[in-house]
């Protein structure tokens, strides 16, 4: 399977389908450590995205055009601080993205310029319980897989997988950032919700490349075993 | 079309914007000031598309752009904005300020015809300029030098130097070829002007130095002894 235009349109449409079926999950999971509106505001932004992608004046010919719409359109239509991180993640991406196919190098570089785009525009440092939880790991798992050879795909596979794992690894995380950093020590037991898109939207670029009957995804419609956090003995 | 520099404020609320821009406009008429508070159907929340449209409003009218933000999410919009906007550098600016005292700075500093440098060097000192601290030797002007010319006046309306007035006299002397100082106060900052709190009846000195220093003075002094139509 070739990452290419297409691929990134997929990208896209797979993440906003991830992100409808989950968006009452990640509100839960908002309503517990933030203010609520992560699932709603994600899902709306990514409907705006498909839209978008799919528009007939639409004529990607990099895959940096279509990552680069659907910066602008997470931007426009997110409202939250959830917009400007992941279009930010998504324009930096973009930059460095000015091919028409990604070998396995190009997709380190990808993966490397979104969380750039999410630490400059967020200021989050790994262990805030932020989405850079999830990305970072991603990112150290998508530069082994590269250095030891693998395709571009099983580079997506890596850093999908490490961010998984990343998200669910936040709940014993003590928020510092964010309007979670409010509640203290008593946002232990609950996973960050930008983690938790985060590692979604990375399952989707899988997904994309793979289609979802892939043996690697658990969960069809999360990528990952559904856990539903409501007390913190899993820290 | 006006090369001062304009303003863009960026807040949650949409009203907060707009009653900020109002304020500042008060202080600075001819300054292009654009508020593009909260969000597209009007809630609270910052919109990406009004603050990108506003700064390409003020960029149509004016050689640069000072935007203030309030919170959160309006910074992170608006650095989004500049990211993709990628004018060249220096042309619109982020102001790292408090939203109301910053715009309220910044509106005097570009209606005096300030670079946008140095109307976001205004917004960035305004929040310090309220804040009770270690008193230091304030920085004059009137220090590099020159002959110093001084006068004494004093202050005719009764509600004293409250913003109007210190803004028609900060418009006046930065407008003038010349450094005045209020009893120390640098002249061409209104926020300065104002922590002065002086009432109806008291003396101030003035001093000025520069080409047009004596006058500097004649003017300034008419300005307050006319007492800002309030008399």
């Amino acid at each position: 399977m070739t990452l290419d235009v297409a691929w990134a349109q997929r990208w896209a449409r797979e993440s906003a389908a991830a992100i409808a079926a989950a968006r009452d999950e990640l509100v839960e999971l908002d309503r517990q450590i933030g203010d609520g509106d992560h699932g709603e505001n994600l899902n709306r932004g990514f409907q705006a995205v498909v839209a978008k992608v799919d528009a007939a004046d639409q004529h990607p010919e990099l895959v940096s055009d279509v990552l680069r719409t659907v910066a602008t359109t997470l931007m426009s239509s997110v409202g939250g601080a959830s917009g400007p991180l992941y279009g930010t993640a998504f324009l930096r991406a973009a930059k460095v993205s000015g091919l028409a196919t990604l070998d396995a190098h190009a997709v380190v570089a990808l993966l490397e310029g979104a969380l750039e785009g999410i630490t400059a525009r967020g200021k989050a440092a790994p262990g805030e319980k932020t989405m850079v939880d999830a990305w970072g790991p991603a990112v150290d798992a998508a530069v082994d897989a590269a250095d030891a050879g693998a395709s571009p795909v099983e580079v997506l596979q890596a850093a999908a997988r490490a961010a998984s794992v990343g998200a669910s690894q936040t709940s014993s995380l003590v928020a510092t950032k964010g309007r979670a950093s409010y509640l203290g020590e008593r946002s232990i037991g609950h996973e960050d919700p930008g983690a938790a898109s985060s590692a979604l939207i990375l399952q989707a670029a899988v997904d994309a490349a793979v289609g979802t009957a892939s043996e690697s995804t658990p969960d069809s419609t999360t990528g990952r075993p559904a856990d539903v956090p409501v007390t913190g003995d899993e820290a | 079309m006006s090369a001062r520099v304009a303003l863009v404020l960026v807040s949650h609320s949409r009203q907060l914007a707009e009653g900020v821009a109002e304020l500042a406009a008060q202080m600075a008429p001819g300054v292009q000031i654009v508020a593009a508070g909260g969000t597209d159907t009007g809630g609270l929340g910052t919109s990406y598309d009004r603050v990108l449209e506003a700064v390409s409003t003020g960029l149509a009218a004016a050689g640069g752009v000072v935007v203030l933000a309030d919170l959160g999410s309006a910074i992170l919009t608006v650095d989004s904005v500049l990211e993709v906007l990628d004018e060249g550098p220096g042309s619109v600016v982020l102001a790292d300020a408090p939203f109301v005292e910053g715009a309220v700075a910044a509106a005097v500093t570009a209606h005096g015809g300030g670079t946008v440098a140095e109307v976001l060097d205004s917004a960035e000192h305004a929040g310090t300029t309220f804040a009770v601290r270690e008193p230091r030797p304030p920085h004059s002007p009137v220090d590099d030098a020159g002959d110093l010319s001084q006068r004494t006046v004093v202050v005719r309306n009764p509600l004293g130097l409250h913003a109007r007035p210190a803004a028609v006299l900060a418009r006046l002397i930065a407008g003038l070829d010349a450094a005045v100082t209020i009893n120390g106060a640098n002249g061409a900052s209104v926020l300065e002007i104002m922590k002065l709190g002086a009432t109806g009846g008291q003396g101030l000195v003035l001093s000025a130095t520069g080409p047009a220093a004596e006058e500097a003075l004649d003017a300034v002094a008419t300005a307050i002894e006319g007492g800002f139509g309030e008399v």
